[in-house]
């Protein structure tokens, strides 16, 4: 499929006599992957699901999956819990097998081959080293269990420790390190296999706020630096759009949405899109029909509301509503301001907050460019 | 010592020392007159002491045939124990399946089952399938309670065991057999140790299943129990007594303290 043409570097994972002569000469070194050439050939498709659907009992976790994703991408599965996306990871990684549908890795099908047999590794949410083993013996397993001889994988282990910011930690046991660090030493434990998929699930969601943003930044930086294939799930709506290149939504065991970042965010298709990532005001379609020329539901995000006193003011073309200020909330950077129209219907505005305060009760007009107003698909 | 700091008074003081004298007076005595001079009837004081008996009892036939054979029980017992027993507690920690939790209550009835009863039931069991007292017979027996110990031991374990670690193990390229010798079972080393040093110590010193099970052969407790009947010898019986107490004490003592240390060994699950 995907691979036909390409010269793709010969992997064949399971077979312990080629794996140990082929991974000592691979170099984690930053530049030795090339990100331009991943980047310019965004054809090769690393994971293909078709019709991927896993019922466990009479409940449907995943429901007639179709996704791409593509060679050298960071790509984020999106959704609340219980929406499918680890279930999701799990069928790419092998720990599951689909009820029904077909999954590729790199033009290979995996239902049926189990974990060790295929070229995706994974971070897991806790962790999951060892607690018996060193942290360069955690490193350094994978290559232990293809057969590598210790002086390889422990230079191996200690390549791939630097690479996490982690050097000289191989005789610490985990117990003894951070919550972030333990994070590191599963990535390296990963990579170290040279994996041409990377599935992270909810890689950051046990670290706190300001590690996890350190940590964000560092991922994104690692994945371009080596220019494989990232995979990961979250359920946080800013993470995935800071570090994806593109975003699947999921609710319910469905992919509602798959696209860039700006797109998903945009133009979502669907209101629980549209409230999930970023929040969003929906006006009903009686509302917006008018406005649109169409009888649909709408979005409005609350950051390309205009807050004027006079309709006058409004730029040219602009739609305006009247509206009464409910509630004012201070959020340091921005404030948010809660109106209602004479509907009833509640909007909430964001603006940059450096205006006067405006006052609970007042009366206000609410402005906004019609490209503003997105109209969405019956879910 | 108190809980609160503030020193116990007289009559609790005595009672608990009367408590464990009551519980170890009679092992000291066994031990005493195991080195006594006399041979026929015991009189206290001893009227002297000896190291005779060690070497009588070391002579005797019968004893060495008992000792041998109990320890070659316990020892088999045990090993049988370990590996359904660390079988059964997988199963029922890591798999979903229909009547896991009847499994799992039948896994332990037997030590709560009175001895006599398993006993009885083995009995009849044997002799309606016509298989001959051996050995075997014996093994089983007392495999019945030598697995619950070591089922026991290994599902606490499990549990505290994160189930992601075997995926990753799987994920970092482990079959299940690699990822059984290098992740499952150095995690788990210390309480099948724990366990088998329990059963061992169990069968090692098991008399009412072995009654019913045994046939002609002669376990050590068993021949204790015969000597104690029709005395030859009397001190011997109390030099094997003392045989009996240190080869099932050390093994208990020393499971007490793995399954102590083990909670640091395995604590860091998550």
């Amino acid at each position: 499929m995907g691979v036909a043409g390409r010269p793709a570097p010969p992997r064949s994972v399971g077979n312990p006599s080629t794996m140990s002569m082929e991974l000592p000469v691979l170099s984690l070194s930053p530049l030795a992957a090339s990100p331009p050439a991943a980047q310019a050939e965004r054809l090769a498709v690393a994971v293909r699901l078709n019709g991927v659907t896993r019922r466990f009992g009479p409940i449907t976790a995943l429901d007639g999956i179709d996704l791409d994703i593509e060679e050298g991408e960071f790509f984020a599965m999106l959704g609340p819990s219980g929406s499918g996306k680890t279930t999701c990871l799990r069928l790419i990684a092998g720990f599951d097998q689909p009820t029904s549908g077909h999954i590729e890795i790199f033009g290979e099908t995996a239902e049926g081959l189990p974990p060790y047999r295929r070229a995706v590794n994974t971070v897991f949410q806790d962790y999951a080293l060892f607690p018996h083993m060193s942290v360069g013996e955690n490193v350094a397993y994978g290559l232990k269990v293809r057969g590598l001889g210790r002086p390889d994988r422990e230079r191996a282990a200690r390549e791939a420790l630097a690479l996490v910011r982690l050097e000289g930690y191989e005789l610490r046991r985990p117990s003894q390190l951070s919550g972030g660090q333990r994070q590191r030493v599963a990535l390296a434990r990963a990579l170290v296999l040279h994996p041409r998929v990377l599935l992270l699930d909810e890689p950051l969601g046990a670290l706190d706020l300001k590690l996890r943003e350190e940590m964000q930044v560092e991922l994104k930086a690692l994945q371009r630096r080596l220019g494989l294939t990232f995979v990961f799930v979250t359920h946080d709506q800013g993470e995935a759009l800071s570090m994806a290149d593109r975003v699947a939504v999921f609710a319910e065991g469905r992919l509602l949405q798959v696209g860039a970042p700006e797109e998903v965010y945009e133009r979502p298709r669907t209101r629980f899109v549209a409230d999930f990532v970023g929040s969003s005001n929906i006006l009903p379609a009686d509302m917006a029909g008018p406005l649109l020329g169409e009888r649909r539901e709408a979005s409005l995000r609350p950051e390309r509301i205009k807050l004027i006193a006079d309709a006058a003011e409004a730029p040219a073309g602009w739609h305006v509503i009247e509206a009464k200020v409910i509630d004012v909330l201070y959020q340091g950077a921005s404030r948010r301001v809660m109106a209602a129209t004479e509907t009833g219907l509640e909007l909430a505005v964001s603006d940059a907050g450096h205006g006067p305060r405006p006052t609970p009760g007042s009366r206000c007009v609410l402005a906004f460019a019609p490209a503003a107003l997105h109209p969405l698909e019956a879910a | 010592m108190r809980s609160d700091g503030r020193p116990a008074g007289f009559g609790l003081t005595l009672a608990a020392f009367g408590g464990l004298t009551f519980l170890h007076l009679p092992l000291a005595v066994v031990v005493l007159y195991a080195f006594t001079t006399d041979e026929k009837s015991y009189t206290f004081p001893p009227s002297g002491l000896t190291l005779k008996w060690f070497a009588v009892a070391l002579e005797r036939e019968d004893v060495r045939a008992a000792i041998s054979l109990s320890l070659e029980v316990a020892a088999i017992s045990t090993l049988v124990a370990l590996i359904l027993g660390t079988l059964a507690a997988a199963a029922v920690s890591r798999s979903r399946f229909f009547g896991r939790e009847s499994v799992s209550l039948l896994l332990i009835l037997p030590i709560a089952l009175p001895g006599i009863i398993t006993g009885i039931a083995l009995r009849s069991a044997f002799n309606l399938l016509e298989i001959p007292w051996s050995f075997w017979t014996i093994v089983l027996g007392h495999a019945t309670f030598c697995i619950v110990v070591v089922y026991n031991n290994a599902v606490a374990r499990f549990r505290r065991t994160s189930a992601s670690l075997i995926e990753a193990s799987m994920d970092l390229g482990a079959d299940g057999f690699q990822t059984f010798r290098w992740v499952v079972l150095p995690n788990i080393a210390t309480a099948l140790l724990a366990g088998g040093m329990l059963a061992f110590a169990l069968s090692f010193d098991e008399v009412i299943v072995t009654t019913f099970t045994a046939g002609q052969q002669t376990t050590l407790p068993i021949w204790m129990l015969s000597e104690l009947v029709r005395p030859r010898q009397r001190p011997v019986t109390n030099v094997v007594a003392v045989f009996v107490i240190v080869v099932t004490f050390l093994p208990i003592l020393l499971a007490y303290y793995w399954t102590r240390d083990g909670g640091a060994v395995a604590g860091q699950g998550k």
